[in-house]
């Protein structure tokens, strides 16, 4: 199973440091998800806040390995920049914003490409996060 | 006939504008915002500009797919992908022409602005930048002049509107009596062409 491909994940949060952390904790929470390539794409090229469509291209191009990418947002520009990349084709064949709360669906993602999920799949196993209730 | 060369002093003009209005831009966005809109466009603005004498492009709709591009790559917020869609949008339904029309523009303008929606997914009484964009769009038929009073008209009337869409809307209620910035940078972008028109005796 280690040669198969794996499904990309890039983060992208306002926060250079939120989309650094979440990565590092979905592969924390995954056990053993070194295969699983993981971008973080956090806050402005600038190190401010805000969100970066050239740091996004990068981390998506970086985690392509033929298998499609899943990209998840925390909110507002971050969301919108996303589908702004994906309508003009500047993200890589098989990258999707993927409808998911950020560290619920990132973790559930990450999980879920390492057992060698397809996309679809892992889409999914974000989405569902969405459904967990807390109270 | 609108050539390259008037899409080109129409960016250079809302640049202009966006330097002048920055600051109130930003003290509208501090009200129910984050205090960035007139920092981030300006920052997308002046890149536009720049690029825009660097490569030159020869066609109405490549100078504005390229200032679209532009902004969606250096704004840093939301008003990125919004106005580089619509740009983007309105350079693309303008397609190779060298020159184009009156009417052709304002086609391409209705088109851009429904990319704007559908991005956004903000209609009408939002308070948002389309609540000046649409009325100028639907008044562009009467003239240049028109779509500006339009625009204008449209960002001073988002003041009693309740935030629908964006970061206002978590204020709720406490988002009435402020004008959106969005709109009033979107009639900024408008009274540009407007402008540029008259100064070019169209």
């Amino acid at each position: 199973m280690s040669d198969e491909k794996r499904v990309g994940i890039v983060l992208v949060s306002h926060s250079a440091e939120v989309a650094a952390s979440v990565g590092e904790l979905a592969k924390g929470l995954a056990g053993g998800a070194s295969a699983v390539p993981v971008a973080a794409a956090g806050g402005t090229e600038g190190g401010g806040l805000g969100t970066s469509a050239e740091l996004i291209s990068a981390a998506a191009a970086s985690v392509d390995r033929g298998a499609g990418v899943a990209v998840l947002t925390d909110l507002g520009s971050a969301v919108l920049t996303v589908k702004a990349l994906l309508a003009d084709d500047e993200l890589p064949d098989g990258a999707r914003l993927v409808d998911a709360p950020f560290v619920e669906g990132a973790v559930a993602a990450v999980v879920t490409a390492a057992a060698g999920a397809d996309l679809d799949a892992v889409e999914a196993a974000a989405a569902e996060a969405y459904s967990y209730r807390k109270v | 006939m609108l050539d390259a060369d008037f899409f080109r002093r129409w960016m250079t003009a809302a640049a202009t504008s966006v330097d002048r209005e920055a600051e109130r831009l930003t003290a509208l966005d501090s009200a129910i915002g984050d205090a960035d809109h007139g920092s981030n466009m300006q920052r997308g603005f002046r890149a536009v500009t720049a690029t825009l004498e660097k490569e030159a492009p020869d066609t109405p709709g490549g100078v504005l797919t390229l200032a679209g591009r532009q902004l969606i790559s250096t704004v840093g917020g939301a008003s990125g992908p919004l106005y580089g869609t619509l740009l983007r949008r309105t350079g693309k339904a303008l397609g190779e022409a060298a020159e184009v029309g009156e009417e052709q523009l304002a086609a391409a303008l209705r088109a851009g602005v429904e990319g704007v929606m559908k991005l956004g997914g903000a209609a009408p009484g939002d308070k948002t930048m389309i609540d000046a964009l649409l009325p100028a769009v639907d008044a562009l038929a009467s003239g240049f002049a028109a779509a500006r009073t339009a625009a204008e008209e449209g960002a001073l009337a988002t003041t009693p509107l309740q935030a629908r869409k964006g970061r206002a809307s978590y204020l709720g209620e406490r988002s009435i009596g402020h004008q959106d910035p969005g709109a009033t940078s979107s009639a900024l972008l408008i009274a540009a062409l407007a402008d540029t028109a008259e100064a070019s005796g169209e």
